[in-house]
């Protein structure tokens, strides 16, 4: 791979993780989504480098979802699920933006000094490459365990499955790369499907564990 | 269609998958409840086939070897004889309007579809087509547990569903870390991704990628293996869900994962420089055991209590593999199968025991041995076997298990005794109060089918008092496979 390759690889993938910290501190859905979708968009311009350096075709397809159903459909549906059920616009979160922030550095330090430590043996752009989408996973989780609500819950981890698809993508000749995103996909259109059909509203408003204990059968 | 015949591996897949199509298309649950058994029957009747047939080679995506034949043939069974719980279960569902004949339609499908998923999973030699299988089959049951719709079932599949697409994401990171250490041996492409490729050539791996590699997939699939800190979807998803699928979950699923982070043990064990696998599978199957057996004590629902015991049991089974060696490996094996089977009655007992009651918390349940004795009986000893009382299967893998340990490790074996007692007091506890005592609540007779049960419970009480010696023979050439 030559040089600009490399840097250009490198600038998307790191785009994705500096995009993963901007959607930490988005306190408003509506620019949570519209922060997703920029973070899907990033990630297809990441995967289509990737096919046209690769020279893999098929990866073409992996970016093509990407930016049809990450970053039009699914942040279209949820605006709409948002507007039709009156949820709080507002996010509730466990903890502030501030310490979320700090723990969200430390992850990405973390996973940088585990990948670039642990392993000299592969080249050098898939280990760069996983060190970004293990902290793009990371921050996913770190997203998923700082909300309340189901909708940046959701949105935490379709961040989280774009981590996946960067490592995925970046480990060179990964065989059904395309099928798990297709996978992947199903899975969350299931997610979405499931909040909009069963109108879970009440998850909207309330997730934190003091409330799920009511439902375990278990109070006195 | 003769390579359907030629390989059962193909029929093994192919009969779920087209009677899911099947069952979903055609109305009436009469009809369909019976074809789900006749399909899952047939599904059985190719798994034994493969014992017969002559072994293909590997193939580029199934596989059929010792080991899987094992999980195979359980998974079938069960899957079989839930099916026939199943049919007359969910027949009182309807009567009582708690499921709709639309839902029923639905619900056959996604059985199908679940052992489908199972079975590709067991069957796969690639290391991403297992992934999908598995992510196939977790999204079933999701749906599965779901589907009553009340509260409590949406909050059980919600939670069931984050935590359960978290443990799978965070297995694909694994299986992405498993192919890059392979890719400079194995060459790119679908030749690095093939297990019997990998663990052929994985001492050339680089040890530092396959440790971190195995971290993710021990945390990964551990999730749904159930194993503590990460079991919080599975009580909640057992108590919520139709008891025909908590028997699925506890019996099969979990063992499904577990056999995930089987193959890929052996993959890191083959490595000499890799770390060992077997102090952090001791550790956390340690701390799930224990753990569980004292979340026994405070449960008041009946189907979360044996939620937890499930919990308790995979971390025997896991701390058995965790140990290693062929004594171990063998007990851990048994043990897998005698909670499989045991559980599973247990959970067809207790579908029948909170229909006839029309509850699920234990204080309403009473005097069973009174009011249903077939029924309660059939329970009692069902948790005098889980309990791990002699002469059943359970208590003789577990005496395995703690002898083989005693011998290696004295001071993990103290722990595993003390988790394993505080375990048998809190079942003991709560038996005698369902099977004692004047009964409480509805008194109707039960429209049960008791073959499942009772022939669970016979194949745990012969294995108990005696192991033919070709099934010896048989885990004991798994056993050395697995290292």
């Amino acid at each position: 791979m030559d040089r600009i390759a490399f840097d250009i690889a490198h600038l998307l993938a790191g785009g994705l993780v500096l995009v993963s910290f901007m959607m930490i501190y988005q306190d408003r859905l509506y620019a949570l989504l519209n922060v997703f979708a920029l973070h899907a968009v990033v990630l297809s311009l990441s995967v289509s480098w990737q096919a046209y350096t690769q020279h893999a075709p098929h990866l073409y397809v992996t970016a093509a979802i990407a930016l049809i159903f990450k970053a039009i459909i699914i942040p279209g549906v949820l605006h709409r699920i948002i507007r039709q059920m009156g949820i709080h616009r507002e996010v509730e979160k466990v903890v502030g933006a501030g310490v979320t922030m700090l723990a969200g550095m430390g992850l990405v330090a973390m996973s940088i000094v585990l990948m670039l430590g642990l392993t000299e043996a592969a080249d050098a752009f898939a280990r760069e490459d996983l060190a970004f989408a293990l902290s793009v996973v990371l921050l996913g989780l770190l997203m998923m365990v700082t909300r309340r609500n189901a909708v940046s819950q959701v949105v935490g981890f379709m961040s989280l499955e774009n981590g996946l698809i960067l490592a995925a993508t970046g480990a060179k000749g990964m065989p059904l790369v395309v099928e798990i995103s297709v996978a992947f996909s199903v899975l969350i259109a299931f997610i979405v499907i499931g909040v909009f059909l069963f109108r879970i509203r009440e998850r909207f408003d309330t997730i934190d564990l003091g409330a799920l204990d009511d439902y375990r059968g278990e109070h006195e | 269609m003769t390579g359907l015949f030629a390989n059962p591996a193909y029929a093994i897949l192919a009969i779920p998958a087209v009677s899911a199509l099947l069952l979903a298309a055609l109305p009436g649950y009469r009809l369909t409840a019976r074809l789900n058994v006749l399909a899952s029957l047939l599904t059985l009747i190719a798994a034994l086939s493969l014992f017969v047939v002559p072994r293909a080679a590997p193939g580029a995506y199934l596989l059929v070897d010792d080991l899987n034949i094992v999980f195979v043939v359980l998974n079938t069974f069960v899957g079989f004889t839930a099916a026939t719980f199943s049919a007359s279960y969910i027949g009182h569902e309807i009567e009582t309007g708690k499921l709709t004949p639309v839902y029923v339609r639905f619900y056959h499908g996604m059985y199908q579809l679940m052992m489908f998923g199972m079975n590709l999973a067991l069957l796969s030699n690639n290391i991403g087509l297992m992934w999908v299988a598995i992510e196939v089959a977790t999204l079933t049951t999701v749906l599965m547990v779901g589907i009553y719709r009340t509260h409590a079932a949406l909050e059980a599949a919600w939670k069931y569903f984050i935590l359960g697409s978290v443990g799978i994401a965070l297995a694909l990171f694994g299986t992405i870390l498993v192919y890059l250490a392979a890719q400079p041996v194995l060459g790119e492409g679908e030749a690095a991704m093939i297990w019997t490729n990998l663990l052929s050539r994985a001492a050339d791996f680089d040890p530092k990628i396959l440790n971190l590699a195995f971290v993710f997939l021990l945390l990964g699939y551990g999730t749904k293996v159930g194993l503590a800190p990460l079991h919080a979807w599975l009580p909640d998803a057992h108590a919520e869900g139709p008891t025909p699928i908590s028997a699925v979950l506890s019996g099969l699923l979990l063992n499904v994962a577990l056999y995930a982070v089987l193959r890929f043990k052996m993959l890191i064990a083959t490595h000499p420089e890799a770390m060992a696998p077997g102090p952090l599978m001791v550790s956390m199957g340690l701390l799930s055991l224990i753990f569980a057996a004292f979340m026994l004590y405070r449960r008041r629902d009946i189907k979360r209590l044996f939620a937890y015991s499930s919990i308790e049991h995979m971390g025997i089974i896991v701390f058995a593999f965790g140990m290693g060696g062929p004594l171990a490996n063998f007990a851990g094996l048994l043990h897998m199968v005698m909670h499989s089977l045991t559980k599973s009655a247990i959970f067809y007992s207790v579908g029948h025991v909170a229909q006839i009651k029309g509850t699920q918390q234990i204080d309403g349940i009473r005097g069973l041995t009174q009011s249903h004795p077939v029924l309660g009986w059939g329970l009692a000893l069902g948790v005098l076997a889980i309990a791990g009382m002699p002469p059943f299967g359970v208590f003789m893998s577990e005496f395995l298990i703690v002898t083989s340990t005693f011998a290696r490790e004295p001071l993990l074996a103290l722990l595993l005794v003390f988790g394993l007692l505080v375990a048998f007091g809190a079942l003991l506890m709560r038996l005698a109060g369902f099977i004692f005592g004047e009964p409480t609540g509805k008194v109707g007779p039960a429209e049960a089918s008791f073959v499942p049960l009772y022939a669970h419970l016979a194949l745990v009480l012969a294995a108990g008092i005696y192991l033919p010696g070709p099934v010896v023979a048989w885990f004991q050439s798994v056993a050395a496979l697995l290292g």
